[in-house]
């Protein structure tokens, strides 16, 4: 089940316009580059993108640029910050008729899993604390990626990352429960947060602007398809990312002034050993043997959302 | 009341004296983190906010991390940024620090130095600029509270210049100057416009025209490109700071070297210090002259761009030279001490005699006699003596006082001495 879309429809619908150029040293079937460009789409240009150490990083590389927008590189634990100085800059020199009204930009932090959860979190929270008016996109590939993908605060239970390897002492991987992005921001009370996938393009783009009619803090976070770390071949990102929708582990939703809203929910979910057959990091959950407590605990979780979901946005049937 | 330049005379504290310097500069952009000692700098800025008397946007970020790069990137879109912190907040925005003096971008932060953890204090010395010693930034060290307000302005005309656009840091010594009133004469508006007009750069980020900033560069040979260039911008810095403190001297009547010299002309000894305690060195100084001694003193007021050529050439030709650093880098000794003697080991004249003093850490004092026993160790050494580690500025006073200190806590372990294994533990 959908929820109706208010701003576009279909895939015909998306913006022409390329904000982002093809060529940049990034990987193959990279679902964190993907989900930028449907972002930037949904912006329509005039964004200056604030950029925290990450796979992303790469993209500017000089003397080249793939942006049709302005950038800037800052440090892996302070984009926000340096969101908050560039619009707050923008509004003096604005206010003081330094700089004509008609080149305003929006401020677009665009971070991974790793900024955002870890390092960055501190950054993020002042600047949703402090009503910042600007886009936040993370990129989330569930671990570190550009570094060899070790493991982060976004890494899922039951997932193999360089730094929690399946060993017999640990057998599930990553032993550690991935931290509630959506959650943790809604605590802030920011105006709008979102969840988004490139499997939904329509979806993403609609929420995005949806997002620019309010003013302070839009968040989104995308599920990205990391081939390299995933272990997935690079053609199929599309499908990967759709079972994640499809087997519930990726709701999509948003949260307007707080109250949620799930902008799709799967009416017959699809098993959760489907989405993670397809990837290389959790195949030591199938193999030398089955570890049937982990993949129960896996689904159990999964189950137990949906559940309370139920509850509170579904009809009684 | 109204001072000789045709400023106002006030009583200010070295915190009041930078708020006055940013307000008086008309900064446009104010990011703050608290600190002591140098909380009442934004409290102050923020009260001048709150109330028009400054017509900035001041916002509380959420570290020092935070607070340098939005400070940075408000500088690289065009605005007129001013901030400061202290010690512990200067080291948790090192990264940041140096991150922003890549972007090339102008900022003046002022450093109100402390001692650095463990063990936590408040008073002074200065391991915590130094530490900032090699991020690219342009370093200022005020020894009164009139200079800290009059190198924020000048910092500025530095900092912008196109030669230069580096970020300048001011400094001052925690309590010593932060906290201490000194008679500062403030200088009117329109001297401070007919010295540093209104900001008024080209805004860089901008729809009509998409700018790419700090990206990555992947080769060495780009890498070692700019980092060089900003090693040349601070070269330049040097003469463009010349020029400004020669236009501050024509509007202020107060002029600012990147050395400053005491009773140098005659002088056979002398001693070199950064910051307010060289206050304390003029004083000593005097009373030594007094007693026949020809002294002086060397203050170092820009430590980057090092000035080489200037303390060549006050120290060349010296009998002797004592270095005494306010600061200690654990295995080596003084810091600048090491700046000094490179510069020396590369001039065609060098002093007979040159030793590294460390004094001054954590706040402690120098007193009359800490300063008569360096001139006594210069005038007693020979030119062909062996070579001299850096020597603790520590009195038999200082000692007592640690004694007495663990003896009134009524440790039975440590009634005696003070534990020798240089932990400060309190043990139950």
């Amino acid at each position: 089940m959908k929820t109706k879309r208010e701003f576009i429809h279909n895939l015909k619908e998306l913006p022409r316009d390329e904000l982002l150029a093809p060529g940049s040293p990034l990987c193959a079937g990279c679902g964190g580059l993907l989900a930028l460009r449907l972002l930037l789409k949904a912006l329509d240009g005039n964004v200056a993108v604030v950029n925290a150490a990450g796979c992303m990083t790469l993209l500017a590389v000089y003397p080249y640029t793939p942006l049709r927008t302005s950038w800037l590189y800052t440090t892996m634990g302070s984009a926000p910050a340096g969101a908050q100085g560039i619009r707050d800059a923008l509004d003096v020199l604005i206010a003081k008729g330094r700089l004509p009204r008609e080149e305003d930009l929006r401020v677009v932090v665009l971070a991974g899993d790793g900024a955002t959860l870890d390092i960055g979190l501190s950054s993020l929270s002042g600047a949703i604390h402090r009503g910042l008016d600007f886009y936040y996109l993370c990129y989330d590939n569930e671990a570190f990626g550009n570094t060899g993908f070790q493991m982060s605060a976004a890494s899922p239970y039951g997932s193999r990352t360089a730094t929690s390897p399946a060993t017999p002492l640990q057998a599930a991987g990553t032993l550690q429960q991935k931290k509630d992005l959506f959650e943790i921001w809604r605590s802030h009370h920011p105006p709008y947060a979102a969840t988004l996938s490139t499997a939904d393009p329509v979806d993403l783009v609609d929420k995005v602007r949806r997002a620019t009619r309010l003013r302070g803090p839009k968040l989104f976070t995308a599920l990205a398809v990391c081939p390299p770390g995933w272990g997935s071949a690079p053609s199929r990102g599309f499908e990967i990312a759709k079972l994640a929708l499809d087997t519930g582990v990726w709701p999509l939703k948003e949260a307007i002034d707080g109250k949620v809203r799930h902008t799709y929910i799967p009416q017959r979910r699809r098993p959760l050993e489907e989405y993670l057959r397809t990837q290389r990091r959790f195949a030591h959950l199938f193999s030398p043997q089955r570890q049937e407590d982990v993949l129960h605990r896996m689904q159990q979780a999964v189950d137990a959302y949906w559940d309370e979901v139920q509850r509170h946005e579904m009809p009684p049937r | 009341m109204v001072g000789e330049q045709g400023g106002t005379r006030r009583m200010l504290t070295g915190n009041a004296a930078a708020a006055w310097g940013a307000r008086l500069a008309r900064v446009e952009y104010i990011p703050a983190f608290p600190i002591t000692p140098q909380t009442e700098i934004i409290e102050s800025l923020a009260a001048w906010c709150a109330g028009g008397e400054l017509a900035a946007r001041f916002v509380t970020l959420d570290s020092e991390h935070s607070m340098i790069t939005a400070a940075g990137a408000a500088a690289a879109t065009g605005c007129r940024v001013f901030t400061a912190t202290s010690s512990q907040g200067l080291l948790y925005g090192l990264e940041a620090l140096w991150t922003v003096a890549g972007w090339r971008v102008p900022l003046v932060m002022v450093n109100v130095s402390r001692g650095l953890a463990a063990p936590i204090t408040l008073e002074p010395d200065h391991n915590d600029i130094l530490a900032a010693r090699d991020s690219g930034c342009i370093q200022l060290h005020a020894e009164t509270c009139q200079e800290v307000l009059d190198s924020v302005l000048l910092a500025y005309r530095v900092a912008e210049d196109p030669r230069v656009r580096l970020p300048v840091i001011v400094n001052m010594d925690g309590f010593y100057l932060s906290f201490t009133r000194e008679p500062v004469e403030v200088p009117t508006p329109q001297q401070a416009a007919d010295f540093l007009p209104e900001a008024q750069g080209e805004p860089e980020f901008r729809a009509s025209r998409p700018l790419a900033q700090g990206v990555a560069v992947l080769q060495g040979a780009l890498y070692s490109h700019f980092r060089y260039q900003m090693h040349l911008a601070q070269e330049a810095a040097l003469a463009v700071h010349e020029e400004a403190a020669a236009d501050f001297e024509q509007i202020c009547g107060r002029r600012y070297g990147a050395v400053e010299a005491y009773r140098l002309e005659d002088a056979e000894l002398v001693l070199v210090m950064a910051g307010s305690f060289a206050t304390k060195a003029r004083a000593a100084i005097d009373v030594l002259r007094s007693e026949g001694k020809r002294v002086g003193l060397l203050r170092l007021r820009m430590i980057r761009p090092w000035p080489a050529a200037a303390v060549a050439a006050a120290l060349g030709h010296r009998r002797g030279v004592a270095v005494i650093d306010q600061n200690l880098s654990p295995g080596l000794g003084g810091i600048l001490f090491q700046e000094v003697a490179a510069t020396l080991a590369r001039s065609a004249r060098r002093p007979g005699v040159l030793r590294s003093f460390v004094g001054g850490l954590g706040g402690k004092d120098i007193s009359l006699g800490e300063f008569r026993h360096v001139v006594d160790v210069l005038a007693a050494a020979s030119d062909s003596e062996d070579l001299h580690g850096s020597e603790l500025l520590f009195t038999e006073a200082d000692w007592q006082q640690v004694q007495s200190l663990v003896q009134l806590a009524q440790f039975p372990e440590t009634q005696a001495v003070p534990s020798d294994d240089g932990r400060s533990e309190v043990r139950r």
